[in-house]
């Protein structure tokens, strides 16, 4: 099964080696890590998203809980939480070619943030699957750059049952 | 990423007028004024380039003991086995490049052993890092695998509170080695010294006691078992418990079986002792674990050379783990009752809980077992059998020395043939199963505690790995022991090869090319003796014992082809058994 789990680190040397490489070490998945600053400062926010059984799942945590650069580690999967991915994706687009693709950025609710005489540059949020989505899209006019940022995600504040 | 320095300057401001009264030292001078607050009295090292300024300060302050080793990697071993021997951390300082390099063996040993070591690299000078300078290596990139945690000091500001932190973090919770990288540069810098405070790492809090509820629920469980076995690991003697782990027996009137690592944390002497367990282990060790009904591992963490066949092992039984590493727990065998704790705070804790359980039985049943099936070997009129070389050392120590093992058959040997009755006095390499480890092993838990015997005791293959550190020891007059089981072969490759592989010896008869180790031994410096045969093994053991101012060498040629026995083939179960041919 799909685990987003939640890390808050400490920004120091190696801190990301040191996650990465245990996963690597200990053969554990990861389908996406991504990282930057957060609310604190010297520290950072990943997410990273993995697979495995229960018990592979719980030995992920216990070893990310080992690490001495890791403040905290939440598995996001057991509870209400938002995520995201971004995508930049430059595609091939003659002057008959855009207004078909501006359609289908519009659908996506994406952006058009660059524009040259033979691509455009959107940019795409949402889920993953949303991105996969634009992506497909737009694939058959011919791809040029794709790239992703892999999830980030957050807990909801709000953990009730609307109904 | 510069969120140790914010933290420092921080810090710094508050201490402002301390500050600004504090001696100004080079960072060199503070690494040793750090040491030395850190109760460390002895270092093994290396020099080198990158660490030419701290030597120098070696050459003018003799209050912090530095033992030139022979070989890096002997230096990361010797402070390995200081470590074992004394309880305290190990430490090792070596330059940059090839001198970090060369501690990857010792630090991935400690590492498997959950050792408490300092490594303290040289490193290139800070703008010089990443630039392929003479004798760079990326050692931290390279140890990341096989550290519980390194650092690079950046600037000399932290020096102190990097020291403390690695001390703090190799020797609490689940022990194990730290690297602390020090480029040139801020070895050379000068800063006002002031001792470092309080570590408050905030991803780094192990938990000692035990959850009351839990213990309350292991009492409960306890009780009710009928055939229970008690399974020590290594982590027991970390936790230095190995008092509370005796009273836990007895209390319980439960067997007790060790691991490899956890030798000597209950005394082999005890009726309720069933010695060790696993693929070597004693037959009737292995009858009770599998037949149990309650499996008590303290400080073990289910290692396949304990196990075999995950799926067979132990069958019958609910387990009961306590650790202190939550990972440990549940990560080869399902537990059903877990304690995260030290060992020796949750023992003791436990004891006051727990009453006799209703084991008369079970206990007689063991008792015939170890009647029935003893560890056993045939000696010979003319030679010696190495299982005897063992068991003469016991009785000539009283199974009172410490012991280092190399890796192969003799280690076996030592487990099953050497009477520990102390912890911190078996030093083996169990995890990683490093050859080469035994000589420098044993020069460090010497020099650790000079009042006691150390012997290490290597076989013909892996006493060439280090046999160079002979070279230390009578640079020092350091009276250790050594004992080479020689069979003229890498043992137990050969006996794997003699029941596995159709007596196929590839690659492992060494005799032809073996030196003279008498003579090897006398060239650097050492005593040193030959020995074929009972009398004069009594007569060596004599001499050896009496010898306190230069290291000893015995060669002590026993039968060649001798296999130890019991064996568990490699993911095999107790019915797979060997026991040998007697």
């Amino acid at each position: 099964m799909k685990h987003t789990i939640n890390l808050l680190v400490e920004n120091n040397v190696g801190s990301l080696l040191r996650i990465a490489g245990m996963f690597s070490g200990r053969g554990f998945n990861i389908d996406s890590i991504s990282v930057g600053a957060c609310e604190e400062e010297g520290l950072s926010r990943m997410t990273i998203v993995t697979r495995g059984d229960d018990e592979i799942i719980e030995q992920i945590n216990k070893q990310l809980n080992k690490c001495i650069n890791v403040i905290k580690v939440t598995d996001l999967t057991q509870e209400a939480f938002v995520h995201r991915e971004l995508a930049l994706i430059k595609v091939h687009a003659t002057q008959a070619e855009r207004p078909e693709i501006m359609q289908i950025v519009e659908v996506f609710r994406a952006k058009i943030i660059d524009l040259s005489p033979g691509a455009l540059t959107i940019e795409a949020t949402g889920s993953e699957d949303k991105v996969d989505a634009i992506i497909s899209m737009l694939r058959p006019f011919g791809l040029k750059t794709v790239s992703r940022t892999g999830r980030v995600a957050l807990k909801r504040d709000f953990q009730g049952n609307v109904n | 990423m510069f969120a140790t320095a914010a933290r420092t300057t921080e810090k710094t401001n508050l201490r402002k007028a301390e500050f600004d009264h504090a001696p100004r030292l080079s960072g060199a001078e503070i690494l040793i004024e750090a040491l030395l607050r850190e109760g460390v009295d002895t270092i093994f090292g290396f020099p080198g380039g990158a660490l030419i300024g701290l030597y120098d300060c070696f050459y003018k302050n003799k209050q912090l003991r530095h033992l030139l080793v022979t070989h890096e990697q002997g230096g990361a071993h010797a402070a390995d086995g200081y470590a074992r021997a004394t309880g305290k951390a190990g430490v090792v300082l070596v330059t940059s490049g090839p001198g970090a390099t060369n501690t990857v063996t010792g630090i991935a040993t400690a590492f498997m052993d959950s050792i408490p070591l300092i490594v303290l690299t040289g490193q290139v000078p800070s703008n010089m890092i990443g630039n392929d300078a003479f004798q760079e290596a990326d050692i931290l990139g390279i140890t990341r695998p096989i550290t519980k945690h390194s650092f690079l000091v950046r600037r000399v500001d932290e020096l102190v509170e990097t020291i403390r932190q690695a001390f703090h973090i190799a020797t609490t919770g689940r022990p194990g080695p730290v690297l602390i990288d020090l480029p040139k540069d801020m070895l050379a810098a000068r800063t006002a010294y002031f001792p470092a405070g309080e570590v408050d790492l905030r991803g780094y809090k192990p938990t000692v006691r035990g959850s009351l509820r839990q213990l309350r629920n292991a009492a409960n469980f306890l009780q009710q078992a009928k055939k229970p076995v008690i399974y020590i690991g290594g982590g027991a003697i970390l936790s230095n418990a190995s008092a509370e782990v005796t009273e836990f027996a007895r209390e319980l009137n439960a067997p007790v079986t060790t691991t490899l690592l956890g030798i000597g944390a209950f005394p082999e002497t005890d009726d309720l002792s069933l010695g060790m367990l696993g693929m070597h282990g004693t037959w009737y060790a292995n009858k009770a674990v599998d037949e149990c009904d309650l499996l008590i591992a303290i400080g073990a963490r289910f290692d396949d050379r304990v196990t075999g066949n995950l799926e067979k092992f132990s069958p019958n039984s609910k387990k009961m783990q306590i650790d202190i590493d939550p990972s440990c727990i549940g990560k080869n065998v399902p537990v059903d009752l877990p304690i995260v704790g030290d060992v020796k705070s949750v023992l003791a804790e436990l004891n006051t809980l727990i009453e006799k359980c209703d084991s008369e039985i079970w206990l007689k049943q063991v008792a015939l077992w170890k009647k029935k099936h003893p560890l056993r070997y045939r000696k010979t009129a003319d030679g010696l059998k190495p299982q005897q070389v063992i068991e003469e050392l016991s009785k000539a120590t009283n199974g009172e020395a410490i012991i280092a093992a190399d890796v192969g058959q003799h280690q076996m040997w030592i487990a099953q043939w050497y009477k520990f009755t102390q912890p911190r006095s078996h030093l083996s390499s169990g995890g990683l199963g490093t050859m080469g480890f035994g000589v420098p092993a044993a020069l460090g838990a010497k020099i650790g505690c000079p009042g006691r015997t150390v012997v290490g005791i290597v076989g013909d293959g892996g006493f060439q790995m280090t046999s160079m550190e002979i070279a230390t020891a009578v640079r020092y007059q350091i009276p250790v022991k050594y004992i080479i089981i020689n069979n003229g072969y890498l043992g137990m490759v050969r006996q794997w090869q003699q029941i596995f592989f159709d007596k196929r010896y590839s690659n492992t008869y060494l005799n032809p090319s073996n030196p003279d180790f008498k003579k090897l031994a006398e060239s650097y410096g050492a005593f040193s003796l030959r020995v074929k045969n009972l009398d004069e093994l009594h007569s060596a053991f004599k001499q050896m014992l009496a010898i306190d101012n230069r290291p000893v060498v015995l060669d002590v040629w026993v039968s060649p082809e001798e296999n130890v026995f019991p064996m568990i083939p490699a993911n095999g179960s107790f019915s797979d058994i060997l026991e040998g041919e007697v």
